[in-house]
C-alpha cells in the first residue's frame, strides 16, 4: 500500500509542476465590494449595473465608437481573455468589506479590486489589498485621507473632499463677487464615520482660512432614529450657509425635520452622497428645493462628453433611471483599472500596477467634464475638476462654474411659509 | 417619539412576559408594518393613520402565524435555541423584505399629518405629535383590555404563572398565541404612524429594534404601563442629550442610564421578577 501512495503522491506532484505556467491567462478576474444590502444598498446596486456595463465593453458585447474604448474592446492586450467581475457585498460595515476583500484575493484568487464606495469600507478594503500586493482602484470615496497613506497599491480617480470642498469655497467666494452679497457665516454637520469627518475637518480648516465665522460645528450619528435636536441646533445657530455631511437615511431626515421645525437655511452645500441619491429627490421632493451640492459630474453634462452619453443610455436601458454623478464616477474608474490591465498585458499585480502608475488618459475620452486621468506618487488622480449643482424643479442644474452652468443660482432658499 | 418607541416595546414587553422569550425580529416586524402601510397608501389610496388598523391586522396575523409556525417549536428548546429562532426569522425578513421590495428609500407623500404645530416658540412636528397622540391611545386600549377584560386578564394570568392559569382552565397554547397577535397589532400601529413621516427601506427597523430592547428592559420585562413611562423616558433623554451634548453622542446617554438602571435595578424601573 505504501509505494502505491508514495507513486500517486510523487506523479501528482509532477503534474503540478508539470504543467503549463499560465502564460496568456483565460480572464481576468476583478473583485468589486460594494453595499449591496444596508442603507446604501441603492448605491451599491446602481454601481452593480454600470461596471458591468465596463466589463461588456472589455469583453467587447458593447462598443462605444471612441479610440479609449475600442482599444479596449475585447482585451486584445491580454489576447482576448473574458473579464470576469465577482461582486461581494459589505453591507457598509468595514469589516466585512475587509472580510470579503481577505475572501476575493486568497479564495477567488482576483487580479484587482475595485471599490467600495464608502470612505470606512475602502480604508479597511485598500489594507487588505497592500497586504497581499492587489491593485485596488477607487472610483468614489471621497475621504481624503485615503491618498495620503503613502500606499503603493491604492489608486482613486475621482476628486477627494479636499479638491470638492475647495471648489465649493471658491464657489462663495466667486458667487459673493457676482451677486454683491456677504456671506459671513457657516454651520458644519456631519455623520460621524470617516466620510463625514473627514470632509468636516476640511471644511474647517477652509472656513477658517477664509475667514469665514463657524456658527455650529455639529457629529451626528446618520441612522438616528430621530434628528429632531440636531436641527433645533441647526435653527439656533443660524449661519448663513449649510455645510451637511451626510448618507441618505440623515439627508432625508433632515429636510423633513427641518419643515417641521421651520428652519430656513438660505444656502445648503451638501457634500453629495445621501443627498445625491435619486431617492432623495423622489423622497423629499420640492422641500428640498434649493439644495445644492459638490459633484464631479451631472447629467446635463452628458452632451459634452460623447463617452457619457453613450453609456447613459445604455445605463437607461439596464438599470431605468437616470444616469448620474454617482455611476459616472464608478464606470470612469472601472473603466481606467480595466485600460491599465490591458496596457500590462498580463494579470500580474505587479504589471497592473506599473500600468496603472502609467496612465494619462485624456478629458475628451472620459465620461467626465475632467481634464483627464494621470496619478501622483500617493496614487490620486490630478486632472479632477468639482463642479457645484443645485436642486431646482427636481433635477440638479450645473451652476458652477459659471462657464458650464446651465442654470442660475436660486438665492436665497425661499422660506417654508413662502413655498405652496 | 417617546410613546412610538413605548408602543413599539409594548409588543416586546408583552411576549416575554407571557412566555419569557425576546423576539428579536421585532425590528422586522416593525419594518413590514411600515411597508404594509406603505402599500396601504400606494395601491388603496389609505393615509397611513387609516391604514394604521390595516396594518395592526396584518402584523398580528404576522404574530399569529410566527407562533404557531415558529415559536411553538422552540418554546420548550434551550434558551440559545430560541434566540437563534427570532434572530433568524428576523434576518430572514430583512432579506426577504430586500428581495420583495428592492433597496429603495420608500416615503409616503403628503400624509393628513404633516406640518407643524407651534406652541408660543415651540415647535412640534405634527405626524410625532400625531403618531404620540394614537400611541397612547392604543396604549390605553391595550390597558383597559389586559385589566378589564376576560380575555386580558386571561392573559395577565398566564404571564404571572402559567401553571396556576392553566389549571384555572385557561388555554396557555391560545393565550401565547394571542399575546403574540397583540405584540404584533401594538407594532403594526407603530409602523403605520411611523411610516407618516420615517423614510422606508428593509433595514429600517434596526435602531428602533434596538430603542424598543432598551425601553423594555428600563420598564421591566412584562410590565405594559412600565413600557410606556419607560418609552417616554428614553425619548425625552434622547431629545435633550441631543441638545446638550454633540448629538453623535447622545444615543450613548440612553444607554448609559439603561446600564444605571440595570445595574441598580435589575428588573427594571416596574418590573416584577
Amino acid at each position: 500500500m505504501r509505494p502505491l501512495i508514495i507513486l500517486c503522491t510523487l506523479v501528482t506532484v509532477l503534474v503540478s509542476i508539470a504543467s503549463p505556467a499560465a502564460a496568456q491567462p483565460r480572464e481576468v478576474v476583478i473583485g468589486v465590494i460594494y453595499p449591496l444590502s444596508g442603507p446604501a444598498a441603492l448605491t451599491g446596486l446602481e454601481n452593480k449595473v454600470v461596471n458591468e456595463i465596463a466589463r461588456d465593453v472589455a469583453n467587447g458585447d458593447v462598443d462605444i465608437p471612441l479610440p479609449f474604448y475600442q482599444r479596449l474592446k475585447g482585451m486584445p492586450g491580454l489576447k482576448g481573455a473574458k473579464v470576469r467581475l465577482i461582486f461581494a457585498d459589505h453591507q457598509g460595515k468595514p469589516e466585512v468589506g475587509q472580510a470579503e476583500a481577505e475572501r476575493l484575493v486568497t479564495q477567488e484568487k482576483v487580479h484587482a479590486l475595485y471599490g467600495s464606495w464608502h470612505s470606512s469600507v475602502t480604508a479597511t478594503v485598500s489594507q487588505v489589498a497592500e497586504r497581499y500586493g492587489i491593485p485596488h482602484v477607487n472610483g468614489q470615496s471621497s475621504s481624503p485621507g485615503l491618498t495620503k497613506r503613502g500606499f503603493k497599491w491604492f489608486f482613486r480617480t475621482s476628486p477627494h473632499d479636499e479638491h470638492f470642498t475647495q471648489a465649493m469655497f471658491d464657489f462663495f467666494r466667486d458667487f459673493q463677487k457676482k451677486r454683491g452679497i456677504s456671506l459671513k457665516s457657516v454651520a458644519i454637520t456631519n455623520e460621524d464615520t470617516l466620510f463625514g469627518s473627514d470632509s468636516a475637518k476640511v471644511q474647517r480648516e477652509l472656513a477658517k482660512k477664509y475667514g469665514y465665522e463657524i456658527a455650529l460645528d455639529m457629529q451626528y450619528r446618520a441612522r438616528a432614529t430621530s434628528l429632531q435636536a440636531e436641527v433645533q441646533r441647526l435653527k439656533a445657530a443660524n449661519a448663513d450657509i449649510w455645510l451637511p455631511t451626510s448618507y441618505h437615511t440623515d439627508a432625508i431626515l433632515f429636510v423633513r425635520h427641518s419643515k417641521e421645525l421651520d428652519y430656513n437655511p438660505k444656502m445648503i452645500m451638501a457634500q453629495n452622497a445621501g443627498h445625491m441619491a435619486p431617492d432623495f429627490v423622489s423622497a423629499v421632493g420640492k422641500d428640498a428645493e434649493g439644495t445644492m451640492s459638490r459633484a464631479p459630474f451631472n447629467t446635463d453634462l452628458v452632451d459634452r462628453r460623447p463617452a457619457a452619453k453613450a453609456i447613459a443610455t445604455l445605463y437607461q436601458q439596464r438599470h431605468g433611471k437616470d444616469f448620474y454623478d454617482n455611476p459616472a464616477r464608478s464606470v470612469t474608474g472601472m473603466f481606467t483599472l480595466l485600460d491599465a490591465i490591458n496596457r500590462a498585458g498580463s494579470t500580474d499585480p505587479e504589471a497592473i500596477r506599473k500600468a496603472l502608475v502609467a496612465t494619462n488618459i485624456p478629458g475628451d475620452q472620459l465620461v467626465m467634464t475632467w481634464d483627464g486621468i494621470k496619478f501622483d506618487e500617493t496614487g490620486q488622480n490630478v486632472h479632477v475638476k468639482g463642479i457645484i449643482i443645485q436642486l431646482q424643479g427636481l433635477k440638479w442644474h450645473t451652476v458652477y462654474p459659471f462657464e458650464l452652468a446651465t442654470k442660475d443660482v436660486l438665492y436665497p432658499i425661499p422660506a417654508w411659509k413662502d413655498r405652496k | 417619539m417617546g410613546c412610538v418607541y413605548a408602543l413599539v416595546a409594548a409588543g416586546l414587553s408583552l411576549i416575554f412576559g407571557l412566555m419569557e422569550l425576546v423576539n428579536f425580529a421585532h425590528g422586522e416586524f416593525l419594518m413590514l408594518a411600515m411597508y404594509v402601510a406603505f402599500f396601504a397608501w400606494s395601491l388603496g389610496g389609505l393615509d397611513p393613520v387609516i391604514g394604521a388598523p390595516v396594518a395592526a391586522a396584518v402584523l398580528g396575523a404576522v404574530g399569529w402565524l410566527t407562533y404557531h409556525g415558529l415559536i411553538r417549536r422552540v418554546l420548550a428548546a434551550p434558551m440559545l435555541a430560541q434566540i437563534f429562532a427570532t434572530f433568524g426569522l428576523g434576518v430572514f425578513l430583512r432579506n426577504g423584505a430586500q428581495f420583495a421590495f428592492g433597496v429603495d428609500f420608500l416615503t409616503v407623500q403628503d400624509p393628513w399629518l404633516a406640518g407643524r404645530l407651534s406652541l408660543g416658540g415651540l415647535f412640534l412636528g405634527l405626524p410625532q405629535v400625531g403618531a404620540s397622540l394614537v400611541a397612547l391611545a392604543a396604549f390605553l386600549a391595550l390597558y383597559l383590555f389586559l385589566s378589564r377584560s376576560e380575555t386580558g386578564l386571561a392573559l395577565t394570568a398566564t404571564a404571572q404563572d402559567r401553571q396556576a392559569a392553566s389549571l384555572m382552565g385557561i388555554d396557555t397554547q391560545r393565550m401565547f398565541a394571542l399575546g403574540w397577535v397583540i405584540g404584533g397589532a401594538c407594532v403594526g400601529v407603530a409602523g403605520a404612524l411611523l411610516a407618516t413621516f420615517f423614510y422606508i427601506y428593509p433595514d429600517v427597523g434596526g435602531p428602533f429594534a434596538l430603542l424598543a430592547y432598551v425601553t423594555v428592559a428600563l420598564g421591566g420585562f412584562g410590565n405594559v404601563p412600565g413600557t410606556l413611562a419607560a418609552g417616554v423616558v428614553v425619548g425625552l433623554v434622547e431629545a435633550l442629550a441631543g441638545l446638550l451634548i454633540p448629538p453623535a453622542f447622545k444615543y450613548s446617554v440612553v444607554f448609559a442610564l439603561y446600564l444605571a438602571v440595570v445595574l441598580w435595578r435589575p428588573q427594571g424601573l416596574f418590573g416584577r421578577f
